[in-house]
């Protein structure tokens, strides 16, 4: 690894001094000088150089001074103020691979009017949250977003990064990876602390669940994994934990979009989305029209869930595609999954499989369904649904 | 206006069996597939092209019989076919893709838009598109829905979000990741089908690209697997038939106390 300034290039704009975390940049005779003692080789001016006038050689075969990556973060995704979910779960696991590592875990939250959310997070697990609240960061955008947690990134050095496999965090932590040149695993269903080494052991399915690799970022840092919602346990509210807020400020240059929000629409038309239920009730060609739905809308109101299709009924425009389960449409992993008049086709349960319970409705005794289900009711779904919606309010008192 | 759509060719996953006996995967017989969601990026490049005028250019980087997927796409109305092929490049994982991928656009130079499946039905990362457009230093937008409108180098999507969708506006060139609800791919007429069976396709081997050698394949991958294993399988479920008042009340009383 070396670095160096080439002289003919550079204009002394200084625009790499306002990005540099560890003021090691100066300016003299209008040229940038680096100071050897505080540089870490970590980048930052490199991409902020708008006439490529810093040559950074890196081995890119291993992060530099990789033993000095420490903690465990987890990305705080925010939406309208509101910590996600999948926040908490991933701090749960977080709290448990610290145990393994003896480290601390960190939370980034990044938003705008969102300081006060930081004091839930250390309820929920974490020892330190990293905030940087400005306007700029109101909406997640991909590009001030990533340079945001880049920079965190090369100022802390985390050794572990969990983000959430949501539509934000998949956008988001696919460009921090690159920025950072390290490893990022999809969709973890499993995380653990390999006893030996204390690599990050990172479980997925492949294949449409098909086969489970563990996998392993040996040699850069930080370990980065996603996971998606409802896979691990979220961390209780514990109000005595203690921790630190410490606020940061990103340079305004880096805040910068290329994209724009002109509107938000949100038009899940019932009130829970799919992805983050506990309890999932999904309807498919059986259930013959889309008047049918409201059936399975009142099941999954005494339930506490939310309404899901097939492909199919999608396609046949009883749905829309948001609330669509499979492989062209979201993968899904609730508590309970119930499949009413959903034959059970391959590119179906690809998206469901993983369910922690699924009950299948079907007329056809030989539906594919019924070879994943915990539990079946061979039977016509217009008697069945409404007698459980009954049943289940009786003995739920709801 | 210049497209650009980035297939993949991945095994048809649905035709993909456990041998009960050995538990190990079977991959006899098993299909390639272009990866369903990369057939509306390539439907959406077309329809661009046949909107605004201009070329589009489909490229994928896999074994040399990936060259198959390319045809398929000029068949669907793509003008030219990339084929990225090289032993160098095996063992990729998904930031040596997205470099390779990277590099081999930069040498095709002209650009506005960029347009990928939202992920790959093999893997189901969804890292190699925005890991494209990064190391380009392009914006991009992921899930998009629709298209609204290119003009004076923007462009107006629609973007999936797990509520609804959000519309966003960004500068060209952008790579736009798309999902399903896009389009409808149309099936490739017998023209394009002749058109795809003598089209000559682009064949760039590492050698061709301005490539750091140490950023390829299995060494430029910071993942490595480490060990793979069939799940456990699912216990075999309690299926009642009979009479709906009886099954449903069985059902009830199975599950109530779960579910408190």
């Amino acid at each position: 690894m070396s670095i160096q300034i080439i002289k003919d290039k550079c204009t002394g704009c200084s625009l790499c001094i306002k990005v540099c975390p560890f003021g090691a940049l100066t300016i003299a005779n209008k040229k940038a000088i680096i100071n050897f003692d505080k540089c870490t080789l970590c980048g930052a001016c490199v991409d902020s150089c708008k006439f490529d006038a810093i040559d950074l050689k890196r081995d890119s075969s291993k992060t530099a001074n990789i033993e000095e990556y420490k903690g465990i973060w987890v990305f705080a995704e925010q939406k309208k103020g509101a910590i996600q979910s999948v926040v908490y779960e991933l701090l749960g696991k977080a709290r448990e691979l610290s145990t393994k590592l003896g480290s601390e875990v960190s939370c980034v939250l990044l938003g705008h009017d969102v300081k006060d959310k930081a004091q839930e997070l250390i309820w929920r697990g974490a020892d330190n949250v990293y905030v940087v609240d400005t306007p700029e960061l109101e909406h997640y955008l991909d590009e001030p977003y990533t340079k945001a947690i880049v920079n965190l990134i090369r100022k802390y050095r985390p050794e572990i990064f969990l983000c959430g496999a949501t539509f934000i965090g998949r956008s988001l932590i696919s460009r921090v990876a690159v920025k950072i040149h390290t490893g990022l695993t999809a969709d973890c269903t499993g995380l653990d602390i390999d006893e030996k080494e204390k690599f990050l052991m990172q479980t997925r399915p492949a294949f449409g669940g098909n086969i489970m690799a563990t996998i392993l970022s040996k040699n850069h840092r930080p370990q980065m994994a996603t996971v998606r919602h409802k896979v691990f346990k979220e961390s209780a509210i514990d109000k005595t934990r203690k921790g630190k807020i410490i606020e940061e400020v990103i340079p305004k240059t880096l805040l910068t979009s290329r994209t724009k929000i002109l509107d938000i629409v949100e038009e899940i038309t019932s009130t829970v989305n799919i992805a983050e239920a506990d309890i999932i009730v999904s309807g498919g060609r059986g259930l013959k029209g889309p008047e049918n739905f409201a059936m399975l809308e009142e099941l999954a109101k005494v339930l506490g869930g939310a309404v899901g299709s097939s492909r199919a009924a999608v396609d046949a425009g009883w749905m829309p595609y948001s609330h669509q389960v499979g492989q062209t449409g979201k993968t899904v992993c609730p508590k309970l999954y119930i499949a009413c008049g959903i034959s059970g086709q391959i590119q179906h349960l690809v998206g469901m499989q993983s369910s922690k319970m699924i009950l299948a409705i079907n007329q056809d005794p030989h539906a594919p369904i019924f070879t994943v289900a915990n539990y079946g009711i061979v039977g016509d779904v217009f008697q069945v649904v409404p007698l459980l919606t009954k049943k289940f309010k009786a003995a739920l008192n709801r | 206006m210049n497209i650009i759509v980035c297939i993949k060719q991945v095994p048809d996953t649905t035709q993909v069996r456990i041998d009960p006996v050995t538990n190990t995967l079977i991959r006899e017989g098993v299909q390639s597939i272009i990866n369903p969601f990369d057939m509306y990026a390539i439907e959406e490049g077309v329809r661009l092209k046949e909107k605004y005028g201009g070329k589009t250019t489909v490229i994928t980087m896999g074994p040399p019989q990936a060259e198959a997927a390319l045809r398929e796409a000029i068949s669907m109305g793509c003008d030219e076919g990339c084929l990225i092929s090289d032993r160098a490049f095996a063992g990729s994982d998904t930031l040596a893709s997205g470099y390779t991928l990277a590099m081999a656009i930069r040498k095709i130079k002209d650009y506005d838009i960029i347009l990928c499946g939202k992920q790959a039905s093999d893997g189901d990362t969804a890292q190699v598109g925005p890991g494209i457009a990064t190391q380009l230093d392009i914006p991009q937008v992921t899930y998009v829905k629709k298209i609204e409108d290119v003009k004076d180098n923007q462009a107006t999507v629609e973007r999936m979000t797990e509520e609804g969708f959000e519309i966003v506006k960004t500068s060209l060139p952008c790579l736009f990741t798309v999902v399903k609800e896009i389009n409808e791919p149309r099936i490739p007429s017998l023209k394009g089908r002749m058109k795809a069976k003598k089209a000559e396709i682009i064949s760039w081997k590492a050698i061709d690209l301005d490539l750091e050698e140490d950023k390829l394949g299995l060494k430029g991958s910071p993942t490595w697997v480490s060990k793979i294993f069939t799940p456990p399988p699912r216990p075999k479920g309690q299926i009642m038939e009979g009479d709906p008042e009886e099954t449903t009340t069985q059902l009830v009383e199975a599950l109530k106390n779960r579910l408190i």
